[in-house]
């Protein structure tokens, strides 16, 4: 696509800058401190998940740790809680693996289950829009921030996430690293081996809030009003 | 709206500021939230002047590279089908946004919070042109319903109580609702999903773009920013140009130093890194996607002994601890950036013209410098502005300017101030009561309005020396 006047713009920031124009061969430096390394340094997971499960008191989610065998069950629990009658999911691989494919289609004659189809195009904004319930599963789990982070593409939907009133984010114990340090670690690494970086990461850490109105927090404001992380453990 | 407020003078504006009892409180009270958030964050976190000084070096070396790092940003931007504008001006940025959306037809443009934008007045050009605006912040969206200006970075409502806010509510959309900030929030998100659903086009700001993928990082916590991004067909991205990190790896960085300088969080709700437009199958995100970079002003503060006033990430950490704003309040200093960092900033921008006032904005007590994430020595840069104020533009206050002649005329004649300061007590009484100085005339109006001062000393200093020298004061044989 076009880029406009870069040119004219970039020499005149070079003259400013009282050199030639940088156009290659810019490294950046070694930092002289790394303090982002040491923070939760050597942690093991489940120290880390005890890091997570303290967090998301400051940040009014609410969070269960499950077997995978009780993974259908905490799900349902959280549906109910939230008085859900329309839920909308993500098309992830991972639904089959934890076997959820089989249970959003028992749930679905209860509730109204739709999983992500990118063949119905702006449909699925519509639905997520009415929606009562987005469920996704967190790609990279912040401890420190107590943050899933979401690679959105055409299976996984910004609106999920988004657009209904709750959230409920399915937490695999492996995902958990210290904190947002490990997670653009890896991101950075995917550009260097020159693959494609999703058009979307989302790091979502709990409901949406506002402190606008007399600083005074107010939980829920745009985004979803209430959350809830299962933290499973793994396949 | 362009980056001055309006055209009452410093003074008034000060007045203003210091006679509106709420703002004050509410200013005072949230200095205070907001400077114990990022205190308790920082001692977490641990090696918090590590951080500071990583911070520093990522933002001097982002710097010094900015036209190497803009143009791998607007490269990767449009390999990923977006469009680049680079604007030199607040008016070629604002003439191709309205290319845009005419050639989208758009009429309804649905905004997240952005400061850039306040600053080259984009709103008001593109209400001329008849499209329908909608600020979808909480905090922008009571002050546009309110026509009224920003007075704080973050939360740029500070200044407005509930009680105003339901008002404003009630008058401009029907609200008969209590002034709980649950239910006003309640109202304001019913109000604005129609809104975010409607919108033919959203206009972000940016907080953090990264060069090396040509992302856009959006802090938020109220994901309104998301469903401007998520939502409309065609989207809009306006940076300042010096907003830029080179890596993911920086951007974190970056993004762990603002939120917790700003509000006091480990990370805002949402941290959101969106590139181009959608890929090929997905729903969510613009179809049309154009970043403008703009530079108005910033690239001449390049080379300059100012260049670090660039290194801002838009924390606040300097306006929350400033005692200065904290009497006068955000509208006072007539800029969009108020505090230290405006201080600094907004005659760099706009020329010390309509600013010269705002480097003595300022007790020179060096909070500022010390809460900065990125180490700007802002309290070091507003001396060097009065320095070039009084030195070469010859524009320091006409009155400081009169007092500072006659403070050296009279400090150097030592009889004439041995005999003043010897008068001073007797020509001050009227005005004395108590040992202070209430309501003082002449050149002292501006400080008691203020504060009170405190009456001459029985003795004077001098003659106290003197007597001390013979070992005739009491308690003075120390």
């Amino acid at each position: 696509m076009a880029i406009h006047n870069q040119d004219a713009f970039l020499s005149n920031v070079a003259a400013h800058l009282g050199r030639p124009r940088r156009i290659s061969g810019v490294k950046r430096p070694s930092w002289s401190v790394r303090p982002q390394d040491r923070v939760f340094a050597g942690y093991s997971k489940e120290e880390l998940l005890a890091v997570l499960k303290k967090q998301c008191q400051a940040i009014h989610t609410d969070v269960v740790e499950v077997q995978q065998s009780e993974l259908a069950e905490a799900l349902t629990d959280t549906i109910k809680r939230y008085r859900g009658k329309t839920v909308v999911v993500a098309n992830d691989k991972r639904n089959a693996l934890y076997g959820l494919d089989q249970f959003y289609e028992q749930l679905n004659k209860e509730v109204d289950v739709h999983i992500w189809d990118a063949q119905l195009g702006k449909e699925n904004q519509t639905i997520a829009e009415r929606a009562d319930i987005g469920i996704s599963f967190s790609d990279i789990t912040l401890a420190e921030s107590a943050t899933v982070t979401l690679f959105n593409d055409k299976h996984h939907g910004r609106s999920i996430s988004l657009l209904p009133k709750s959230f409920i984010a399915i937490i695999p114990k492996s995902t958990i690293v210290p904190r947002l340090t490990q997670a653009a670690q890896q991101l950075h690494a995917s550009v260097e081996k020159g693959e494609r970086v999703p058009s979307c990461v989302s790091f979502v850490s709990g409901p949406s809030n506002s402190a606008d109105i007399e600083m005074n927090l107010i939980v829920g404001v745009h985004g979803p009003i209430q959350a809830t992380y299962i933290v499973v453990g793994d396949k | 709206m362009s980056i001055k407020l309006g055209d009452l003078s410093y003074q008034q504006r000060i007045e203003k500021g210091i006679e509106n009892d709420f703002m004050r409180e509410a200013v005072s009270s949230a200095q205070g939230r907001f400077r114990n958030g990022r205190l308790t964050q920082a001692e977490e976190l641990g090696d918090w002047e590590d951080w500071r000084q990583l911070g520093s070096e990522i933002r001097t070396h982002t710097l010094e590279n900015i036209d190497y790092y803009l143009q791998q940003l607007s490269e990767q931007v449009s390999k990923r089908g977006g469009n680049v504008f680079f604007a030199t001006t607040a008016e070629e940025a604002n003439a191709y946004i309205e290319k845009v959306i005419k050639q989208k037809n758009g009429k309804k443009i649905v905004k997240s919070k952005s400061m850039v934008t306040e600053e080259i007045g984009l709103n008001q050009h593109l209400e001329k042109l008849g499209a329908e605006v909608v600020e979808s912040d909480l905090g922008e969206w009571i002050l546009q319903l309110d026509e009224d200006p920003p007075s704080h970075i973050v939360t740029p409502a500070l200044h407005k109580n509930k009680e105003q806010i339901r008002k404003t509510f009630a008058e401009k959309r029907g609200y008969d609702q209590s002034d709980s900030p649950e239910e006003l929030a309640a109202f304001a998100r019913e109000q604005l999903r129609k809104d975010f659903l409607s919108a033919d086009v959203g206009i972000t700001g940016c907080n953090f773009a990264i060069a090396e993928s040509g992302a856009i990082t959006l802090v938020t916590n109220e994901g309104n920013a998301r469903m401007v991004t998520a939502l409309p067909e065609t989207q809009i991205t306006v940076m300042g140009m010096e907003r830029i990190a080179p890596t993911w790896e920086d951007m974190e960085v970056l993004v762990s130093l603002l939120t917790r300088a700003a509000v006091g969080q480990k990370l805002t709700s949402y941290v959101t890194s969106y590139t181009g437009a959608r890929l090929e199958g997905e729903i969510d995100g613009p179809d049309d996607y154009h970043l403008v970079i703009v530079d108005n002003g910033r690239s001449k503060i390049l080379g300059t002994e100012f260049q670090s006033a660039l290194h801002c990430i838009r924390c606040a950490a300097c306006i929350n601890v400033c005692p200065v704003y904290r009497h006068v309040g955000g509208h006072a200093y007539n800029s969009i950036y108020p505090g230290p960092i405006g201080a600094v900033l907004t005659p760099l921008l706009d020329g010390y013209d309509d600013h010269k006032e705002l480097p003595y904005a300022s007790s020179l007590c060096a909070a500022c410098t010390e809460a900065c994430p990125v180490k700007i020595p802002l309290h070091e840069q507003l001396i060097r502005h009065r320095q070039i104020i009084v030195e070469q533009e010859k524009k320091s206050p006409i009155m400081e300017k009169i007092m500072m002649k006659g403070f050296a005329q009279w400090a150097s004649t030592p009889a004439a101030y041995k005999l003043s300061t010897k008068l001073a007590r007797t020509a001050l009484k009227p005005w004395t009561k108590d040992e202070t100085i209430k309501n003082g005339p002449g050149p002292l109006k501006g400080w008691t309005d203020v504060r009170d001062f405190p009456a001459p000393a029985k003795q004077s200093f001098r003659a106290w020396w003197k007597e001390r020298q013979k070992g005739e004061v009491r308690n003075g044989n120390s």
